[in-house]
Formats: structure tokens, sequence, C-alpha cells
């Protein structure tokens, strides 16, 4: 089921020379953002591998979310946000002067907490990235489109309405129809902010499955409640408390071997 | 409005006691509900026993001569045109600019600057301007101001943009819908989920691709509302066009923007106070109403025609 690998888009001269290893794709230093007075992330510090599931754990408010917003600079959006720090995607700052916002949601991707296909039909929800990018010829549009929904697994389910609405789908459709418009762009990178929360155990399911699989294409960020999906699903697991980092490690360290007590508390189930 | 359950399993279903607060404020809603339902009939059934005599395909097709108080050889085609002519110009004028202003104050304006604040209360205030009033800014910005600056680049001999047109008429008419317009808008601008606005935006989409693409034909049918309202307002108005467009009589039909018109909601204002014999006018002018009821009936319900297609084509796709 899973195409051949897409031809990515070329990354930053750095990224390009550390690309083929698992290197840090994604490096995040000493980050702090504030909401206006107050302060909801304090001096992150991370490094994400390519290629690799990398899962923000902790309770709500902790300000994972905030932390995935700010990889894709979608916290731009809120006004009297302000960042200080370094987030480097292939060795390039994101947050530089001379950065294309444009160009960084590009190749860093987003699927939401709640499923939000557009009011178009299935296959202009998929084509609407690449349209964006001024692919106008059909057949381009065409392969891309039944490339893109064959690999978020939805490809049997409506290829036989690809022009009926988005929204005529079932939650789990939709957000497996929404994963499909973001690889649609062949971004580096995926970030999902609790994707599967709104979802039953059964679409939950194939969402993970499906993360599985984008792995061997993309760097996945993923924020989640769940605890077990985060176990299931990552190859580390960052844990933040109170716009703190507390811990990340491979995720079967963090599960087995919590360093930190406050890590131990919450994976058990002790707290959060 | 129902009273607080009683524990059903110990007292049964039976009420307790007659609700009477709920039986007064419903009986309340039901009067005041047949009151507007009363007014309304009172004057459409006046309208209609009175006017139906003098309506006939004779009387809306025929362009009269100047004596358009005598029931033989008067007709409303003019004016029929005329209004219809100013209600679709006034509609072409006021939903680009509305919808451009709308888009500003929502989606650019930084919604605590002192500017945008300025701006939002300038629109409510202009909603509560009297329509006389719009008249008379029309005939000193347009016609005083813009048409005669055009007349003079222009170097006509006499005035041909600077009086009272078809053109400046509808502008002023415009001006004044202009916050119905902005209004309706902004709030169907609120009301899409912001969640389509980031998924846009978060596959590099500009806030402008996004505003085209996503957010402008979802609001379409709120903006279409507005346009809607307006045109319910403006076909009926009388003091707008007074000194901006509309004329006492005519021989010919309006053919150019910078001519005058006849207008049926002005023509009513002339058939009550300017006939010389009132017993006789008195059938034409139940008629003109009637017409213009209709017209402006007929003008919104082709509005809300295109509304409802548009609907069901964004129900069904996008």
């Amino acid at each position: 089921m899973p195409e051949p690998l897409i031809q990515k888009i070329a990354v930053g001269s750095a990224a390009a020379a550390a690309a083929g290893s698992a290197g840090p794709l994604i490096e995040i230093e000493n980050l702090s953002l504030h909401y206006g007075a107050s302060r909801a992330l304090k001096n992150i510090g991370l490094t994400m591998k390519e290629k690799l599931v990398t899962a923000f754990i902790g309770p709500s408010g902790c300000g994972k979310s905030t932390l995935l917003r700010c990889l894709n600079r979608m916290n731009d959006l809120i006004d009297g946000v302000r960042i200080e720090g370094e987030v480097k995607i292939g060795g390039c700052d994101i947050y530089g002067s001379d950065v294309d916002v444009i160009e960084l949601r590009k190749r860093v991707g987003m699927v939401f907490q709640k499923s939000n296909p557009f009011p178009k039909s299935i296959y202009d929800n998929v084509a609407y990235g690449l349209r964006l990018q001024g692919v106008k010829r059909k057949s381009e549009l065409d392969s891309i489109v039944e490339k893109s929904l064959r690999q978020a697994a939805l490809w049997e389910e409506v290829k036989d309405r690809l022009h009926t609405s988005g929204l005529g789908l079932s939650g789990g459709q939709q957000q497996r129809l929404c994963i499909a418009r973001a690889i649609a762009i062949q971004p580096e990178i995926i970030l999902m902010d609790e994707p599967a929360s709104a979802l039953d155990p059964i679409a939950t399911a194939r969402i993970e499955e499906l993360i599985l699989e984008l792995k061997k294409d993309f760097t996945i960020v993923i924020v989640t409640h769940n605890m077990q999906q985060a176990a299931r699903v990552s190859d580390y697991t960052a844990f933040f408390y109170m716009g703190e980092l507390i811990e990340f490690d491979r995720t079967a360290s963090i599960f087995t071997n919590p360093r930190q007590k406050r890590t131990e508390d919450y994976v058990t189930g002790r707290f959060g | 409005m129902n009273g607080t359950a009683s524990p059903a399993a110990r007292k049964g279903f039976q009420a307790e006691r007659f609700d009477f607060a709920s039986f007064f404020f419903s009986g309340l809603t039901g009067l005041a509900t047949l009151l507007i339902l009363s007014i309304l009939a009172v004057i459409l059934i006046n309208i209609a026993a009175n006017g139906w005599s003098g309506l006939s395909w004779h009387f809306v097709s025929t362009i009269p001569k100047k004596d358009f108080f005598n029931p033989e050889t008067t007709g409303v085609l003019p004016m029929i045109i005329g209004t219809t002519i100013r209600v679709f110009l006034m509609t072409i004028f006021v939903i680009p600019i509305g919808v451009i202003t709308a888009v500003y104050l929502t989606e650019y304006a930084s919604q605590k600057a002192p500017l945008t604040r300025i701006i939002r209360a300038a629109v409510n205030n202009l909603a509560a301007v009297p329509s006389i009033v719009f008249g008379l800014f029309g005939l000193g910005f347009f016609i005083n101001f813009i048409g005669r600056n055009i007349d003079s680049l222009l170097n006509n001999p006499g005035p041909v943009w600077g009086q009272p047109a078809l053109l400046w008429a509808s502008l002023t008419l415009a001006v004044m819908t202009l916050p119905v317009v902005i209004v309706a808008t902004e709030e169907s601008l609120k009301a899409i989920p912001p969640g389509l606005r980031e998924a846009s935006l978060a596959l590099g989409a500009t806030k402008l691709e996004t505003i085209v693409r996503i957010v402008l034909p979802q609001a379409l049918p709120g903006i279409m509302t507005g346009g809607i309202l307006a045109i319910s307002r403006a076909a009926g108005e009388v003091a707008p066009i007074l000194f901006t467009g509309v004329a006492y009589y005519m021989a010919s039909l309006p053919h150019r923007l910078t001519d005058q018109f006849m207008d049926l909601g002005y023509h009513v204002f002339v058939l009550s106070t300017q006939s010389p014999n009132i017993e006789q006018t008195r059938p034409i002018l139940y008629a003109t109403v009637m017409v213009l009821l209709m017209l402006t009936f007929a003008l919104n319900l082709v509005a809300i025609l295109i509304r409802a297609r548009m609907r069901k084509k964004l129900r069904a796709l996008g």
C-alpha cells in the first residue's frame, strides 16, 4: 500500500548535508514564549531527529501545543505573543529575519486537533496546497492527489467519490483527509496536534497505524494526551509540565524508566 | 418556559399548579406577533383593495405623456425602469466597497487600534444618518464636487456630469446602504471557523490567498444577506435621490448614466401632492404604490434566490 518515497523538496544547504543519516532536523534552543505578561514556555531545549516520531506529552496547559505551533510559526497569528531563543530546522533559524513563513509552512505541515477539511470536494481539499503553488496540470494534480490519499490510507474509501464534499466523510476519514492534504505538498515535517483526540478507538488505531507508515517518509512531531498513544507511535517522548521541559528521552525510557519523579507520576497516571 | 419539573417518581407527571408566568408571557409574545401581522395585513389589504382596479398591463407598460394624473393615459414604465436600474447600480457599487471594508476591518485591522475603532464608530453612525442628509451629501460631493470637476476636466460646454443623474443617485444610495453591507459581511466573516483559516495558512497559503479561496466563498451567503437588506432599504427610499437624480417628468427612458430618471417612490409623492384632481388620481396613486411594493418584493426575491443557489452550491461542494 505505501507508495514509493516522495521526492523531497530540497532542504536548506545545511540540512542537505546532514540528510541521509538520522541527524538532528529540528533543534530548539533556549526557547521561551510569552503571552502578554505570562510566560507559557520556559527555556526549552530539544533536538528532534529526521524520520522519527517525537511525542509531546503533559497535562493540559503545559505548553506542548504551543511549542508545536512554534515549529511552523502558527503562533505568529496570535496577538501579543513574543518568542525568544532559537528554533532551527535543517540548520536554519526559522525565526530569523530573512525567513519566509510561507516557505516554512510548505516544509512543515500540520494536522490539527479538530479535523478541518475545507468545505470543498475531497479532491479539491488535497489539491489545495498544490494549486497554491501554481500546479495546474490536471494529470499532475490527479496523480499527486491519488498518491497522497493512498499514503493517508484513505484512497480505497473515497476513490469513487473524489468530487463529493470532504465534509461528508466520517470524523476519522476527515482527519485522514487532512493528513492527505498536508502530505500532498510534500513537507519534510508533519506536526500533529492531538490528531486522534476527537476520534473513536477504531479511527484512532487507524491514525496510529498511519503515523507508523508515514514516518518512513516524514519526520513527525505529535502532541497527545493519550499516554498509550505516545508509547505506541513515538520513538522519542518529551514530557512538559507548566511550560517547562521536564524530561526528554527515548520513549521506552520515559515510560519504563523515567529519571524524573514528576515524569513517573504523570506516565503512571498519578496526576494530569 | 416550562416550570421546574417536579420529581416524577413521587408525584406522577401531572402539573402541580397552573404556570401563570409561562401563560402570561407566551400570550404576550403571541399578541405582539398578532399586532405586527395585522398592521401589515391592513396596509397590504388597503393598498390591494384600492389599487387593484388601477392596475393593468397598459398601466405598467406605458410611458406617460406630460399629464400623468389622468388614469386613461398614464403609466409607470419609466418609473419601474428607473427604480430597478438605480437599485441595480447601487448593488454593484455597494457590495465590493462594503465587502472590502469588512475584510479590512475583520481580517487586517488591529482590533484594538484607535483607527479601527474610529472606522467602526463611523460605520455605525453612518447607519443612523437621516436619508435626506445623504441626499444633500450626494448633491454636494458627487454632483457639485466630482461631477463638476469631471466637466471642467473634459472641457464640457455645459454640465454633463455636474448635474443630477442616475449614476449619482445610485452612488448616494450606495453610501447610505454601506453600513448594512459592512456589518452583514463582518458578521459572516467572524462566523467562519478559525480552523479553516489555520488549515489554509498551515498549507503555505498567504493571508490574501486564504481570504480569497476559503474565507470569502464561505461568507458569500452572508454577504448576499447584506445585499438583500441594502436592496430592501434602497428600493423605497426617496430622500437620497431627491437632489441627486430623480426627475419629476421625463419624456423618454434614461439611457446614459448621466441621465435623470423617474422613480416609483418619488412618483407616489408627486401623485399625492401635485395632482390637480385628487379624486381622479387616487386609483393611480394606489396602483403605483402596489407596483412599488411588488417591485421591491421582486428585487428581494431575485437576491434571495441567488443566495439560495449559492448556499446549495456551498453545501454540495465549494
